[in-house]
C-alpha cells in the first residue's frame, strides 16, 4: 500500500514551505516533493511601472535581504541606462552587500539553525529555538545578535535605513559615505571579526557529532554556480558566472549577465509554485546544480582575504576539495561571515570610498537588463525588458531558492530514505527533513518565524489518496498573534 | 464699505479681508485647515472635502477654500465631527487607486501620506479597489502614474492658469474620472506642452513627476510655482480674485 507523508510546515525558514513523502507498497520511499505554497506575482504586476522603481518593488520581496534584490535590481538598471557607474559607487554598493551578507548568514546560523545544531536535532521544540538559545548558550545567543547587529548597523550608517533602503538607485548610490559612518563601521569591526573567528571555530568543534546528518543529508554529486574574478576568487557583487562539475571541471563562465539563459533554464513544477531551474547543456532534471556559500566555495579558488583563505584551507583539508553534503552548508556559510567582516575592513581602506561622486545619470539606452549578483543564499538574477520610454514590458527572476530546488527535494528524499523503512517513520526524521531545508537557508519570502513553533502533522494517505491517519505533535508554544517584526 | 471683516474661528474674534475664503481667513490667521486640492495662486475648486469646516448656523459642512469669509462669521476648523469626516475623504481617496507609498517616489514629501499622518488614518475602513491603471512615460523629462492621482486637478489649473498650454483636462465621469492630456493622448505626443514641469510640481503626491528618480527622491519645488502663480495668475482668466 502506497503512502503520503506531509510535513504541511518546515518551520524556522523565512517563508511556508510544505513537505510530502510519497511511500510505494514494501513501505519505502518512493519519493518525495518540497511544495513552496506561495505565490507572490512581482514578475507580472510590475508590467507597465517605471524601470528605475523596479529596485524598490523588488526589494519587498524580501526583508531578510532586501539589499541583495536592490543591487540586482539597480544593477539590470544600469544595463538598462548603459552606464559605468562611479567608482565610489561599486565599492559602497558592494561595501552594503558584505554588511547584509553578515547579518543574513548570522540570521541563519544564530537564529534559525543553531538550535538544532547546540540543542540537537532530536530536542523538545519548545526550548529548540532562539530563546532555548538564549538559556542554554547565552553567550552564543549574544553573540549571534551582536553580530546580526553589526551587520544591520552598517547598512543603517551607509544608506539610512536597515530594511529597504533607497540609497541604492540606478546608476550608483544616492549619497556619498560619510566620514562619520565610515569612522563607526571601522570601530565596531574587530568585535565583530572575533565573533565571526570564534563561530567558525564552534563549527569546526562540533562537525563530528552530526556523522548521520553529514551522511543523508543532500550528499549527493551536483553541479555548483556561483560567481568569481576571472582569476577564481570568490565574489559576491559582481564576478563571472561559472558552473563547475563536482569533479571540479569547469563546464561554463558567463562573461555578459544577458546570456545568463543560454545556460539556465527554468522549468515550471506541477505542486509548486517555485520554479526549478536547471544547467540547459545538461537538460532536466539531469541539470541540477546548487547555490549558495557551499556551492561558491566548491566553485571558487579562494576568497581572497587571508583569515577566510586560512579557514578555506582547513575546510578543504578535512572535508576534501568540493564536500556535497547539505549539512556543510553551516560550515561555508560561516567562512563566509568571516570573509564578509574581512572584505568590509577593505573595502574601508579603499583610498576612493569617500568619493562624493556617486551617482551617473542616463535615461533609456538599451532595452534589455540582467543584473547577477551573488545572494547570501546564491546566485539572484534580475532581467528586464522595457519599451523605449523605460516601462518595463517583461521581467523574470530567478532567485538563490529557485536554484536549489531540485537539490532541495533531492535531499529530503535522501533524509526520508535514511529515516523511513517498512512504512515505519523513525524517531526523528521530520525534524531532519526540517533541518536539512534549513542547511539550504531557503528564503521562500520576507517572513522569518524565528521565534514560534507551528505544530508538525505528518499526513498518512492511502493509494487513492484517502487519509490513513494524522500524526501530529503538539505546539510548544502557541503561534504569536501578530508576527515578530522581521529584523532585530 | 470696510475692507476688514471680523470672523470668529474656533471661537477666537479675527480679522480677513473682505473676498477671502475662509481657508484663506484662517491661513492668515495661523491656524491650520488641511486641504489637498487648494495651492496659492490658484483658483479653487473644492474637490478634495479636506478642507470642510462647521459654520454656525448652518447644519451641513462647508468647503472653506470656496466659502467666502463674511463679516460676523462664526467657524470651527476642528472638531471630532470634522477630524471624522476629514478622514473618511483620506481613506475614500486610498481605497479608490493604488496608492503604494513605500515604492513610491515621492515617499516622505507626499501631502496625502503628511495629511494621512497628521489626521491619525491608520487603517482604511473601506475594500480597496485596486482598479487596473496606465503609466504614461511616454513624455521624455516627465511621467504620470494615475495609480497615485487623487483628482485634485491642480496640474489642471496650473497649466490652463498659469502656463496658459492647456495641456491637462479630466476624462471620464465618476469613479472613471481621470486627468488627461489634451484630446487624450499619451503626454509625449502632446501638441501643446512647454515642458515647464509645473504639473509636476504642484502635484500633490507622486502621480506626476520627473523621470529617473528612485524611491523617495522627488521633491516638489511648490514655492516656485506658487510665486509664479501669485504673478501670472491674476493675468489669467480663471485665475484667482
Amino acid at each position: 500500500m502506497s503512502q503520503t507523508i506531509t510535513i504541511p510546515h518546515v518551520t524556522r525558514i523565512e517563508g511556508h514551505a510544505r513537505v510530502s513523502i510519497h511511500l510505494d507498497d514494501a513501505g519505502e520511499v518512493s519519493g518525495a516533493q518540497l511544495h513552496v505554497t506561495q505565490i507572490r506575482g512581482f514578475e507580472k504586476f510590475t508590467e507597465g511601472r517605471p524601470y528605475y522603481e523596479m529596485p524598490a518593488i523588488t526589494a519587498r520581496i524580501c526583508g531578510i535581504c532586501p539589499v541583495s534584490h536592490l543591487l540586482a535590481s539597480v544593477k539590470a538598471c544600469d544595463a538598462i541606462m548603459a552606464v559605468r557607474i562611479p567608482p565610489a559607487a561599486k565599492l559602497l554598493r558592494e561595501l552594503l552587500h558584505c554588511a547584509q551578507f553578515v547579518q543574513s548568514h548570522a540570521l541563519s546560523f544564530f537564529h534559525l539553525s543553531a538550535p538544532d545544531l547546540l540543542l540537537g536535532m532530536d530536542a523538545d521544540p519548545a526550548i529548540r529555538n532562539i530563546a532555548g538559545m538564549i538559556e542554554n548558550h547565552p553567550q552564543l545567543a549574544r553573540d549571534g545578535i551582536a553580530l546580526r547587529r553589526f551587520g544591520q548597523q552598517a547598512i543603517e550608517r551607509m544608506a539610512g535605513e536597515r530594511i529597504h533602503p533607497s540609497w541604492t538607485v540606478p546608476g550608483g548610490v544616492n549619497k556619498p559615505l560619510s566620514s562619520d559612518a565610515r569612522e563607526a563601521i571601522l570601530s565596531d569591526l574587530p568585535v565583530a571579526r572575533s565573533i565571526a573567528r570564534r563561530t567558525v571555530k564552534l563549527i569546526k568543534s562540533i562537525l563530528d557529532k552530526f556523522p548521520e546528518e553529514i551522511a543523508s543529508f543532500s550528499n549527493a554529486p551536483t553541479m555548483y554556480a556561483g560567481l568569481t574574478s576571472p582569476a577564481g576568487e570568490l565574489r559576491w557583487y559582481d564576478g563571472l558566472l561559472r558552473f563547475v562539475s563536482q569533479e571540479g571541471e569547469q563546464l561554463a563562465e558567463v562573461e555578459d549577465p544577458v546570456d545568463y539563459a543560454e545556460y539556465i533554464g527554468e522549468a515550471a513544477m506541477p505542486h509548486s509554485y517555485l520554479k526549478a531551474p536547471y544547467f540547459k547543456p545538461r537538460g532536466f532534471p539531469a541539470g541540477e546544480y546548487r547555490v549558495g556559500p557551499l556551492a561558491r566555495l566548491n566553485v571558487a579558488a579562494r576568497c581572497g582575504t587571508p583569515e577566510a583563505d586560512a579557514e578555506l584551507a582547513e575546510y578543504r583539508q578535512r572535508l576534501g576539495d568540493r564536500p556535497q553534503s547539505a549539512f556543510f552548508y553551516h560550515y561555508a556559510r560561516l567562512i563566509e561571515c568571516l570573509h564578509g567582516v574581512e572584505r568590509m575592513e577593505r573595502l574601508l581602506d579603499e583610498r576612493r570610498i569617500l568619493d562624493t561622486h556617486v551617482r551617473a545619470t542616463a535615461g533609456v539606452n538599451e532595452l534589455e537588463g540582467v543584473g547577477i549578483i551573488e545572494a547570501p543564499r546564491g546566485v539572484l538574477i534580475h532581467h528586464y525588458q522595457v519599451d523605449e520610454h523605460g516601462a518595463i514590458t517583461w521581467a523574470n527572476l530567478i532567485v538563490a531558492t529557485g536554484h536549489n530546488n531540485l537539490a532541495m527535494s533531492r535531499g529530503v528524499e535522501q533524509v526520508a530514505r535514511h529515516f523511513i523503512h517498512n512504512g515505519k517513520v523513525e524517531e526523528g526524521m521530520l525534524n531532519r527533513v526540517s533541518a536539512l531545508v534549513r542547511a539550504y537557508d531557503p528564503c521562500l519570502s520576507c517572513s522569518t518565524h524565528a521565534l514560534g513553533q507551528v505544530p508538525l502533522v505528518i499526513d498518512i494517505h492511502g493509494p487513492q489518496g484517502e487519509p490513513l491517519q494524522t500524526l501530529t505533535s503538539a505546539p510548544a508554544m502557541s503561534p504569536p498573534k501578530s508576527r515578530p517584526p522581521s529584523s532585530a | 464699505m470696510p475692507n476688514r471683516i471680523s470672523i470668529r474661528i474656533d471661537g477666537e474674534l479675527v480679522q480677513a479681508e473682505r473676498g477671502q475664503t475662509i481657508f484663506e481667513a484662517a491661513q492668515s490667521n495661523n491656524k491650520f485647515i488641511p486641504g489637498l486640492c487648494q495651492f496659492k495662486g490658484l483658483s479653487t475648486v473644492g474637490a478634495c472635502r479636506l478642507c470642510v469646516v462647521e459654520v454656525q448656523g448652518v447644519n451641513r459642512l462647508l468647503p472653506s477654500c470656496t466659502t467666502p469669509a463674511q463679516d460676523g462669521m462664526a467657524v470651527i476648523t476642528k472638531s471630532a465631527r470634522l477630524n471624522d469626516y476629514r478622514r473618511q475623504s483620506l481613506e475614500l481617496l486610498f481605497a479608490e487607486k493604488n496608492h503604494v507609498c513605500a515604492v513610491c517616489v515621492s515617499n516622505n514629501h507626499c501631502e496625502l501620506q503628511a495629511y494621512a499622518q497628521r489626521l491619525g488614518v491608520t487603517n482604511v475602513r473601506y475594500a480597496y479597489r485596486y482598479p487596473k491603471l496606465h503609466v504614461d512615460m511616454s513624455h521624455p523629462r516627465f511621467v504620470i502614474d494615475h495609480n497615485r492621482c487623487v483628482l485634485c486637478t491642480r496640474c489642471v489649473r496650473v497649466c490652463n492658469e498659469v502656463e496658459g498650454a492647456y495641456v491637462w483636462g479630466v476624462a471620464g465621469r465618476g469613479i472613471g474620472s481621470r486627468i488627461a492630456c489634451e484630446m487624450d493622448r499619451a503626454w509625449g505626443n502632446s501638441a501643446s506642452c512647454t515642458n515647464c514641469g509645473k504639473c509636476v510640481q504642484v502635484c500633490p503626491t507622486g502621480a506626476l513627476a520627473e523621470k529617473g528618480f528612485a524611491a523617495e527622491e522627488m521633491v516638489k519645488r511648490q514655492d516656485l510655482v506658487e510665486r509664479l502663480a501669485t504673478i501670472r495668475g491674476t493675468m489669467n482668466p480663471g485665475g484667482p480674485r
